[in-house]
């Protein structure tokens, strides 16, 4: 934080304040919770968040685990950015399997190949598996309508389910969370951070991210009017064709349904730029899941997701 | 006190690029007495230094210059069903270029569908808002949401709390941590019972300042008469209610008169547009006039090659500063230190001050631990077992005398009894039910759990009670410490959140009480509104 303008003003900026807030919240949680687990995707807001659990409790180490949901159909880049940032930070990593889901038939694989959908069981039969009390999402309330009306702290039912109407209320900074056995608690640190605070924290703390985020020479194919990877899970089709494209992605999330957008950013400075001029939100230029319905994620939070 | 409309403002700016270049707002004069008015002029300052405008300077560095400086508002909004709350916002996060074309053709999609497949309807900015099923079944707004938006200088974080009776509870969650409220009235309405409602939870949760929307002008010709009858109307109530900054501003949300962009439908008015004033509202108090808080809220204890004997006391700095070499006392044990180390990630501070969150290190291996909280050493902290605080009843099941408890406060939970609820607001009058027949002299194993009157809270009600503490802790007065003196109470088995508190004598005292138990009777055995 810059310590001279603070101390002389008595004012944090936006990115100070959200930082504080983050760091505060991760803190609540190590205090309150016995078993925390950190969701760690190797996307951006996983990545910042990781980057707040460190200052909480530096000099310590990280006090909880991190987990990643392995839909199976991940981008290479990120696995290995997970596992060099795990390696690197000393952290114990849990890895919840869609593919493991689908092979013991807990879950069936869906017609149109997307494997986003199929995350919330094996992510349940984890949290439960381990007995996490408390679990960590990057989730941001500007990404969704639905997200717009999530708590910080957002307790779930032994089925994982969040109910919008029986919320608790959250005020000033209290977070309570006091849960049965067998409930847990979703926790959003970044909840009011904006993509752009995202990327300018990034930027500012000169924080490494996966390479996808920046603009590379791609092989593509035009779907739903985004850019998708090919792959074993259903693409191209016959009538879809291959092309080499310079593009970044905007999110990293299952292969079969994360668009890559056209790009020229090749560094942080730039893809800020481009997203403060976009006209389009995060998800709307990236995620074909959400497209399904006027209510799509609401729907999907209900039954446990994200 | 009257409502301000200073006479110097910027001019509107017409066309908004994603980075809005407004130039900086010009800051009212500091008032020494005011804490709030000296941290304007220190905003201003670091205005005045930021190379903001300078047009030789590369334009993306310009903006990244204007980002670093940037700091936050938390406002929530009140407005009663149909004031058009949710078009105001709208209106402000399209304005704001807050609205991807996505997201705006969702809107104009769902406009048409309502509009039995009209093409050429506007689109409903207040489909923006409402993002639950329900909602838009219902058209209405059920629960709080949060919204973003920013400016060059500024970030918004908006709490949209809807406006019903019945969720009252709402517009408490929203305005526990807004530094301004904006509250909305129909201008051919005028203050009706739900604005002056709506001005009391904002009192009692201390939001400091107010913006009085006067909206839907368009439907009264834009009349000055009826604005400036009914922005008195507001600033005589406010007044009494103890709140000193109101700022009326006359909008169509609508058509976009004066919320972001000036109306010149209102040539009488040189007030600012609503956004002009968000962008002017100083945000932080004063810190170095408070005294310094510190909720310790975990002990960092590496026990690495590196730190072995590392001992901090990590938290976020709830009101003031400290220093290092400042004396400091542990409560509510009240053992003393001295601060040796304000660490962080990023380095040692020699100061640090609300909202930062750091590690303390003390010079003692005095006990420490979550739940206790640190404060200057020379300065006298009220600690106690004792605690009497207004509350707003946020669940379905009413409150029950004698009803075992987990008080919330800080970093501390501590078990508690709920002995007493001696008085209770009548929102729709805003007079105060004060009950004759309290007993004082209570026990812990003696409460009186049949009383005539049915000294109950029912969801939304706002009342004052008394509770037992099982464990000693620090009761700040919330009307001074906004962080610190607010507190909750929770069902031990559930683990629901029954209430929000703030400790201390409140404007529940202040109001005159309307009657006492024996008529109160029957209005309170429907208590539960």
């Amino acid at each position: 934080m810059s310590t001279t303008d603070t101390t002389r003003t008595a004012r944090l900026t936006q990115l100070d304040t959200l930082e504080s807030e983050g760091v505060h919240v991760m803190r609540e949680v190590a205090g309150e919770f016995e078993r925390p687990v950190l969701l760690f995707s190797g996307g951006k807001d996983s990545i910042v968040m990781l980057h707040l659990a460190r200052k909480a409790f530096w000099p310590a180490p990280v006090p909880f685990p991190v987990m990643h949901v392995d839909t199976g159909h991940n981008f290479p880049e990120v696995i290995a950015y997970r596992d060099a940032t795990v390696a690197e930070l000393g952290l114990r990593l849990v890895v919840a399997s869609v593919q493991d889901a689908i092979d013991d038939g807990r879950v069936t694989e869906s017609p149109g190949g997307s494997r986003n959908p199929l995350q919330t069981v094996p992510l349940l039969d984890a949290i439960t598996a381990h007995r996490f009390d408390a679990v960590f999402g990057g989730g941001r309330r500007d990404e969704e309508k639905a997200r717009a009306k999530e708590r910080v702290f957002s307790l779930r039912d032994e089925f994982g389910q969040w109910d919008p109407r029986r919320q608790r209320p959250e005020l000033w900074d209290l977070y309570n969370g006091r849960h049965r056995r067998g409930e847990h608690v979703r926790v959003f640190p970044l909840s009011n951070w904006t993509e752009l605070d995202v990327w300018r924290y990034i930027e500012r703390e000169g924080i490494e991210l996966p390479s996808i985020y920046y603009a590379h020479t791609r092989e593509v194919f035009a779907r739903d009017g985004m850019w998708l990877a090919p792959g074993e899970w259903g693409g191209p089709s016959a009538t879809e064709s291959l092309e080499a494209r310079q593009v970044r992605y905007r999110t990293v999330g299952d292969m079969s349904c994360t668009g890559a957008v056209d790009s020229p950013a090749t560094s942080v400075a730039e893809v800020i730029a481009e997203v403060a001029a976009s006209r389009l939100t995060e998800r709307g230029a990236t995620r074909a899941d959400d497209r399904a319905s006027e209510a799509a994620m609401e729907d999907r939070k209900r039954e446990g997701y994200f | 006190m009257t409502t301000t409309l200073p006479s110097t403002t910027p001019p509107p700016t017409t066309s908004h690029a994603p980075s809005h270049p407004h130039p900086p707002a010009p800051s009212p004069e500091a008032n020494p007495q005011d804490p709030w008015s000296t941290v304007t002029a220190s905003v201003a300052e670091d205005l005045a230094v930021s190379p903001a405008v300078d047009s030789a300077v590369d334009p993306a560095e310009a903006e990244q210059a204007r980002h670093a400086q940037r700091d936050l508002l938390r406002l929530a909004t009140a407005g009663s069903v149909d004031d058009g709350k949710s078009t105001l916002i709208g209106r402000l996060l399209y304005d704001t270029k807050s609205v991807l074309a996505d997201q705006l053709s969702a809107v104009e999609r769902a406009t048409a569908a309502r509009g039995g497949g009209a093409g050429d309807l506007a689109p409903d900015l207040a489909l923006l808002t409402d993002g639950l099923r329900a909602e838009r079944e219902q058209g209405i707004t059920i629960d709080v949401a949060y919204r973003y938006f920013s400016t060059a200088t500024r970030a918004y974080v908006l709490a949209d709390t809807p406006g019903h009776v019945q969720y009252t509870r709402n517009m408490v969650t929203g305005a526990s941590t807004a530094e301004l409220a904006i509250v909305l009235v129909d201008a051919r309405k005028g203050v009706l019972e739900q604005t002056r409602r709506h001005a009391t939870v904002t009192a009692l949760l201390g939001v400091p300042h107010v913006v009085l929307a006067v909206n839907k002008m368009d439907l009264v010709d834009f009349d000055q008469t009826r604005f400036a009858a009914i922005a008195q109307e507001f600033a005589d109530h406010a007044s009494g209610l103890g709140i000193d900054d109101v700022q009326a501003v006359p909008v169509s949300a609508l058509d976009g008169d004066n919320v972001v962009e000036r109306s010149a439908r209102t040539p009488w008015y040189d007030g600012p547009t609503l956004l002009e004033h968000l962008e002017q509202v100083p945000v932080q108090r004063d810190v170095h006039a408070e005294a310094f808080r510190f909720p310790v809220q975990y002990v960092i204890r590496p026990r690495t090659s590196e730190h072995p004997d590392y001992r901090g006391y990590a938290g976020r700095v709830a009101a003031g500063t400290v220093r290092v070499g400042d004396e400091l006392a542990v409560l509510p044990s009240g053992r003393r230190s001295t601060v040796v180390g304000i660490d962080t990630f990023d380095g040692p501070l020699e100061l640090a001050h609300a909202p930062q969150s750091v590690t303390l290190r003390l010079a003692d291996d005095v006990d420490v631990s979550r739940g206790d909280v640190l404060a200057p050493a020379d300065q006298a902290v009220t600690t106690g077992l004792d605690l009497t605080g207004t509350v707003c009843w946020l669940a379905e099941r009413p409150s029950v005398l004698g009803a075992r408890l987990l008080v919330r406060i800080g970093t501390r939970t501590v078990r508690a009894l709920l002995r007493e609820v001696d008085a209770i607001l009548d929102v729709d009058t805003l007079g105060v039910h004060t009950l004759a027949s309290v007993d004082t002299a209570h026990v812990l194993d003696a409460v009186d759990t049949s009383p005539t009157v049915p000294r109950t809270l029912g969801l939304n009600a706002i009342g004052r009670v008394q509770v037992r503490l099982a464990e000693p802790v620090v009761l700040d007065d919330y009307a001074r410490h906004r962080r610190t003196g607010g507190f909750l109470l929770v069902d031990p088995v559930d683990g629901a959140t029954l209430a929000a508190g703030m400790v201390g004598p409140t404007l529940l005292d202040a109001l005159v009480p309307t009657s006492t138990d024996d008529e109160a009777g029957d209005w309170l055995a429907g208590a539960g509104i």
